[in-house]
């Protein structure tokens, strides 16, 4: 299900949006209406879903719309048209009331300069939304200090804000989003103002975060490296247009435009592209009922000179070659594990490729990609991951390519 | 050429509203009086000893020891040159002065704060109260309350309301749009948004300009006095009357004395919020 449904979305800065958007459906530019109204386009025509319990992040330069985006969910940004669903409720349409209850219940919000209010101290600071919310002074400082221990700022609560690092700051700021245990936290660069390392590190603490309390999370960011470690999904917004929504595998290996694909050069692909997006389908036969003639023909069939062996539930078991198969054929065994080879490299559908790589030079097999209960999910042959790297740096490419030939 | 009667025009004004307002003015007086009466009594009740230890314990308490022991020495001038209770009068009357400048000025310059038209209004009329002579509104204040101290409390309050107006003003519209956002975010109404956050975090800026307000205050003792609002700008209009320096020297001394405990006592008190 659908958490978030953002259909058509427009936001137009200016004395007269109403005026600007026929000039948007007759297709003129952004400069070109500015021009001929005084009015700037936000964000054109934006429309995706965010599913429950996603981290779903928003990625594009300055300028790109991705923070007006974000501030017409919780609507500190009035839309100019489009509906914004949450749950079942089109936000963009409910009551003064009913808007001021959201913000305070199901959705928060952490921002880039932590936004914290300096005159409090940080477990006030914690329990403001519940504050206003009405909650009793025992009960929400309660809460507060919870949520601290949990961004590991336990012994901090009576301090104030300036007395903190800005890592720790952010921390407050977490603090102060979870508090309240909101459905949705949306986050605008959150991790923006940190410096690398604090920002590395909270990256990942944020996943843990994630991992725990299951939040719906939008993140918003200009840094495509943190948008690929982050988000489940991620969509790429330019000039107030979503470029392009996927998985992060999705818009490395599968650009939609130009704009998209310069993006994307820069990134470091052996640490982002994984097994899940390169394997293919495993020529498989089964333990329990095929026997070595089944697996000749099955090898003859497809043209290779090994098949997987798995089991009823799939579960990896091994692999065996041609040659073996035969041979067994011939001495009139029947049962595939007496010739079953168990010692191949395997991988989880996680492994990133320069992992990949290493594995494929030890062994002469295809690595075999086996999730969590060892279910057999692909195979990733050593030409594949030789040819992604190469898609990668172009510099050896003529090299490569004639290896790629030679191994097909 | 040709004349542009403004003189006219302002005398039939102020006549005008003499006839028809005169019994708004008779209350205000009233009110205002009995305010300064009241405030004037409980400084002046206690021995000056026991109340030099008071005010000398509020600014060691605020603002340290030096502050605490020059408000003990120049005390002690102030009862050697017998200028006792002119002082306290001149206090209750800043205190009270101050206290209705700021009863006007802070909530207009919130309302200031939260509409630009207001502000375009606000600001000119500021600039005209603070730039016009304050001997000027000695003319209005005395036809509309008369002599004493109620129309130098007006006069004083008038011109000395323009900075708590404009820092108010400025210190709310200085709240970083993030931390106003978070407040939204978190789901404040309107009124929450006022007192939780920007108030609190405007703090130091409109205390600076209760700071202001005081002593724009305190250059009003000795104009008010002309108009027989007593207090220690008395013996300064005497002494220029009379030509007696020394006389108009200690009223100045006691003055610089007041004005000096009141600015350290209130500017500790905005740097404590910081």
């Amino acid at each position: 299900m659908a958490e978030i449904k953002v259909e058509n979305l427009f936001k137009i800065f200016g004395k007269n949006p109403q005026k600007a958007l026929p000039l948007i459906e007759e297709g003129k530019s952004k400069d070109e209406i500015l021009d001929e109204t005084g009015n700037t386009i936000g964000v054109n025509n934006a429309s995706f879903e965010v599913k429950e319990k996603e981290m779903f992040v928003i990625m594009g330069l300055s300028g790109s719309g991705k923070s007006t985006v974000l501030r017409c969910l919780n609507r500190l940004i009035e839309p100019t048209k489009g509906t914004i669903i949450i749950g079942d409720e089109d936000v963009t349409k409910v009551s003064k009331e009913r808007l001021l209850e959201m913000r305070r219940k199901k959705m928060s919000m952490v921002f880039q300069n932590f936004g914290l209010f300096p005159h409090r101290t940080v477990a006030n600071n914690v329990e403001y939304g519940l504050e206003i919310g009405g909650m009793p002074k025992e009960e929400r400082k309660e809460k507060a200090y919870k949520a601290l221990e949990k961004v590991g700022l336990k012994g901090y609560e009576e301090q104030k804000p300036s007395e903190l690092s800005g890592g720790m700051q952010q921390r407050v700021g977490l603090a102060r989003a979870l508090a309240n245990d909101p459905e949705i936290l949306l986050m605008d660069e959150a991790f923006s103002a940190l410096d690398p390392l604090i920002r590395a590190d909270m990256q990942d603490e944020l996943l843990e975060l994630q991992a725990e309390v299951n939040k719906t999370v939008v993140f918003i960011t200009h840094d495509l490296d943190e948008a690929l470690k982050i988000g489940d999904r991620i969509a790429i917004m330019k000039d107030g247009y979503v470029v392009q929504v996927g998985t992060p595998e999705e818009i490395l290996t599968n650009p939609a435009n130009d704009y998209v694909k310069a993006f994307v050069q820069n990134v470091d692909r052996t640490k982002i592209i994984t097994a899940n997006a390169i394997m293919r389908k495993a020529p498989t036969v089964q333990a329990s009922k095929d026997g070595p003639s089944v697996a000749i023909r099955k090898m003859e069939k497809t043209g290779v000179s090994t098949t997987y062996v798995v089991d009823e539930k799939r579960n990896l078991k091994g692999i065996v070659t041609i040659d073996d198969a035969v041979e067994l054929k011939d001495n009139g065994g029947k049962d595939l594990s007496d010739i079953i080879n168990a010692e191949i490299e395997v991988a989880g559908p996680d492994t990133p490729i320069n992992a990949l790589l290493t594995k494929s030079l030890q062994s002469k097999y295809p690595i075999a990609v086996v999730n969590e209960e060892g279910k057999l999910l692909g195979i990733v042959d050593r030409a594949t991951i030789l040819a992604e790297l190469n898609e990668n740096g172009s510099a050896q490419s003529e090299e490569n390519e004639n290896k790629y030939q030679l191994s097909k | 050429m040709f004349d542009i009667p403004v003189g006219d025009f302002f005398e039939f004004l102020i006549n005008w509203l003499t006839d028809n307002l005169g019994g708004f003015f008779d209350l205000v007086t009233v009110t205002v009086k009995t305010f300064l009466v009241g405030i004037e009594n409980v400084l002046l009740f206690p021995h000056p000893i026991i109340m030099t230890v008071i005010l000398a314990g509020i600014a060691w308490y605020v603002s340290g020891k030096g502050v605490g022991i020059f408000t003990i020495l120049g005390l002690i001038v102030i009862e050697g040159m017998n200028m006792w209770d002119g002082t306290m009068e001149t206090l209750a009357l800043i205190i009270t002065a101050v206290f209705i400048a700021l009863l006007i000025g802070i909530p207009t310059g919130i309302w200031a704060s939260k509409s630009t038209t207001v502000e375009s209004i606000v600001r000119p009329v500021l600039d005209f109260m603070q730039t016009m002579p304050a001997f000027v509104y000695l003319i209005p204040a005395v036809l509309f309350f008369g002599l004493g101290e109620v129309p130098g409390i007006i006069a004083t309050l008038i011109f000395a309301m323009p900075p708590a107006v404009r820092l108010t003003n400025l210190g709310i519209r200085q709240v970083p749009e993030e931390i106003k956002e978070a407040a939204l975010a978190f789901g404040s109404d309107s009124k929450q948004m006022l007192f939780k956050v920007e108030l609190p975090v405007a703090l130091p800026t409109i205390l600076a300009g209760v700071n202001q307000t005081i002593m724009l205050a305190l250059s009003m003792v000795v104009i008010a006095a002309l108009i027989g609002a007593g207090g220690l700008g008395q013996p300064v209009v005497t002494g220029l009357q009379q030509l007696d320096i020394g006389l108009g020297f200690e009223g100045g001394l006691a003055i610089v004395i007041l004005a000096v405990y009141l600015d350290r006592v209130t500017q500790s008190l905005g740097a404590a919020t910081q």
